[in-house]
């Protein structure tokens, strides 16, 4: 079974809540992320995303963008956030791992090697952002193959169509994009999150998680309330870029972020929507 | 022209999800999905409503000033010393460029959607000139962005857009060019799909804009086509249009796309040269991949980073390029060739000496390639080359070239 799957099981039958931490892969600098990755993990973070950075990341807003092009000036790509993951995985071979990123450096790296190289490096999920499901039936069928899940968006403008369509072809998680616009947006309104997470989870059994727009322990702990995972990124990137030149005390400071929002997360009653 | 190219019925293309051939498609995130299919439902139900399809004819005609004449360069013809030589005069639009023909209808179908702000990304800023000058006439909001690179290049253009009422946005991620503009541009859309229309100024973005902009522009190679008929009565022998992203090159290529015996050029940017690596000459020198919204050419390194392009020409600076020109190139139905920035400022000057008409920089490149393509072919063929914009804007980046202080 998939990590991620197991992973969920677990967090159900402990009446927890997913907490995903992003952070860009290679930002602030290349040796800094496999640390902050154990960090997180240290911290809390129950399954990790790792960005895999791209000249121009179009559903990003400026601080995963600035994040991008300081991973990309030190010689990032996605073969070398491959090699990080499989250094990763030689000290931690169970947190689920998802790789979040564009289309491009998969297509220029080829979708079957891709899927081969990303099953050996131990990726539990890929997230493609540019990547919608009806462009997606080749590449879902390789990285099935390779056991890896196939993770796709959900927007508060999809439509219960769509929404069931993605459902059918996605694996592990779905990742509901809380409000209209870009990574690091303003705040989420958490009644309209619930509302549409409702409906989702009235045409899927796959967990859901939220992400784009939470910032603080409180807004983790209300999203934990009505999902299965709360997805962080832009506050610990930007938090990483602030701390770029002490990398000590930038870990120990984000990890602290995390932990917050951990707590704040599991002071919430047990969870009302568990599907199984 | 492959084997099986006669047989392609080139109207049939894209098919319903925007794919021409392998090509196309829409490759964006979820949160953009049903801006696109809300965009592509009222499209296909206004590019056939008779009543849409009268009031863009009667702006076309008495706002823009169509149809622009097809003009016999004659001296420049003889001075080539091959074929005859035709403009398709584009630069006589309002505005000086065919972008006009795009937004006038992209405008009105912005008006029919109830959308009040519209937004654009431009290069050398003739589709942003021509997106503000509609958004001055419809009344709405109108926001331009803009590499700040390109603003430096195009500063006429940035106080035109200005005095038409716009916001120029500068956007200085990135390379600070026109794929960053559409970044930019694609990000404010998502954040306010709800009351903004997003005018993309060529046949590139998801589906349904390659075909969306084709259908706009498409007018002039229909009237280039008559216009020839009743000037000689055949169809020419060559087309030739500059490619950036390739909107007028569609626009000219379309109508003629099952005429065999009508060769096609799309010439794009050689810059300094394609071996240098300072160029954007994405068909000739690029590979398939994803970006904005479509698969086509790229111009990106071996891990698929996008990489920084140059020319001398903004508007061809662009590291992508249509679908159906990636297709078309694919297939073998168009060639593409790419000139230098210098080919294209001797064809700058050369239409400006002996024909007096001064060539926008883009479609300096189609000139430069002519003058190399007509000396080849007998003085009773015909090449109708695009003449795509006006060279005003372009004065102040050729004084500097040639070291003139204006």
């Amino acid at each position: 079974m998939n990590r991620i799957t197991r992973r969920f099981q677990d967090l159900r039958r402990a009446g927890r809540k997913a907490l995903i931490p992003y952070i860009t892969a290679g930002d602030p600098r290349p040796e800094l992320t496999v640390p902050m990755l154990r960090a997180l993990v240290d911290a809390g973070a129950d399954i990790l995303e790792l960005g895999v950075p791209f000249s121009d990341p179009m559903a990003d807003g400026p601080v995963i963008q600035k994040a991008c092009e300081r991973a990309l000036a030190q010689g990032m790509s996605l073969r070398k956030v491959l090699e990080l993951v499989g250094e990763f995985r030689q000290s931690d071979a169970e947190t689920p791992l998802v790789l979040m990123g564009y289309l491009n450096p998969i297509e220029r790296m080829g979708h079957a090697a891709f899927a081969a190289a990303a099953r050996e490096a131990g990726v539990d999920g890929v997230l493609t952002v540019d990547l919608p499901p009806e462009e997606a039936a080749e590449t879902v069928e390789l990285l099935d193959k390779a056991g890896i899940a196939p993770i796709f968006l959900l927007a508060p403008t999809s439509s219960d169509q769509r929404i069931q369509h993605t459902a059918r072809l996605a694996r592990g998680y779905l990742y509901y994009v809380s409000l209209k616009g870009v990574t690091g947006s303003a705040a989420l309104n958490v009644a309209e999150v619930a509302a549409k997470l409702e409906a989702i989870r009235a045409r899927t059994e796959l967990p859901v998680g939220v992400g784009f727009g939470i910032k603080d322990p409180p807004t983790a702990a209300a999203i934990a309330e009505v999902a299965d995972a709360v997805v962080v990124g832009s506050t610990l990137v930007a938090k990483m870029a602030e701390l770029a030149d002490e990398p000590e005390r930038m870990r120990r400071e984000v990890a602290a972020l995390l932990g917050a929002m951990r707590r704040a997360m599991d002071q919430v009653g047990a969870p009302a929507a568990v599907a199984d | 022209m492959k084997a099986q190219g006669n047989k392609v019925d080139y109207s049939q293309f894209p098919d319903a999800a925007g794919h021409f051939g392998r090509y196309g498609g829409r490759f964006v995130a979820e949160t953009l999905m049903e801006a696109l299919h809300e965009l592509n439902a009222a499209w296909q139900n206004y590019r056939s409503d008779p009543e849409f399809l009268a009031e863009l004819d009667a702006d076309l005609s008495r706002y823009v000033g169509r149809p622009s004449p097809l003009y016999h360069a004659q001296r420049w013809s003889r001075k080539l010393g091959g074929a005859q030589i035709y403009l398709k005069r584009e630069d006589l639009n309002h505005t000086g460029s065919h972008k006009i023909n795009n937004t006038v209808g992209q405008g009105l179908l912005a008006a029919r959607m109830g959308k009040t702000r519209l937004i654009a990304e431009t290069g050398a800023g003739q589709h942003g000139v021509a997106s503000a000058t509609i958004a001055a006439r419809l009344g709405m909001d109108c926001v331009v962005y803009m590499g700040t690179e390109d603003i430096r290049r195009q500063a006429l253009n940035v106080y035109r857009m200005r005095l038409l009422g716009a916001t120029v946005q500068p956007v200085d991620s990135g390379s600070r060019t026109l794929k960053d503009a559409l970044n930019e541009a694609l990000r404010d859309w998502v954040t306010n799909v709800d009351d903004t229309f997003y005018m993309i100024g060529t046949v590139a973005g998801p589906h349904p804009y390659p075909l969306m902009v084709r259908e706009f522009q498409a007018l002039i190679g229909r009237e280039t086509r008559e216009q020839m008929l009743a000037d000689c009565g055949c169809l020419p022998d060559a087309l030739v249009a500059c490619v950036g992203g390739g909107s007028n090159a569609i626009g000219l290529f379309h109508p003629f796309l099952n005429d065999a015996e009508v060769a096609i050029y799309g010439v794009e940017a050689a810059g300094a040269g394609i071996d240098t690596g300072r160029h954007a000459a994405t068909l000739c020198a690029g590979n398939p991949g994803v970006l904005h919204g479509n698969r086509t050419y790229l111009l990106n390194d071996e891990d698929g980073q996008i990489v920084e392009t140059h020319s001398v020409s903004a508007g061809l600076d662009y590291p992508g390029v249509g679908p159906e020109h990636a297709w078309l190139k694919d297939i073998g139905r168009a060639q593409y060739v790419a000139v230098t920035d210098d080919e294209a400022l001797r064809g700058f000057h050369d239409l400006t000496l002996t024909e007096g008409i001064i060539p926008a920089l883009e479609s300096s490149h189609a000139l430069a390639y002519a003058a190399k393509l007509a000396p080849t072919l007998r003085s009773d063929q015909r090449i109708v080359i695009n003449l795509s914009g006006r060279g005003d804007k372009d004065i102040y980046t050729v004084a500097a070239l040639e070291g003139i202080q204006l």
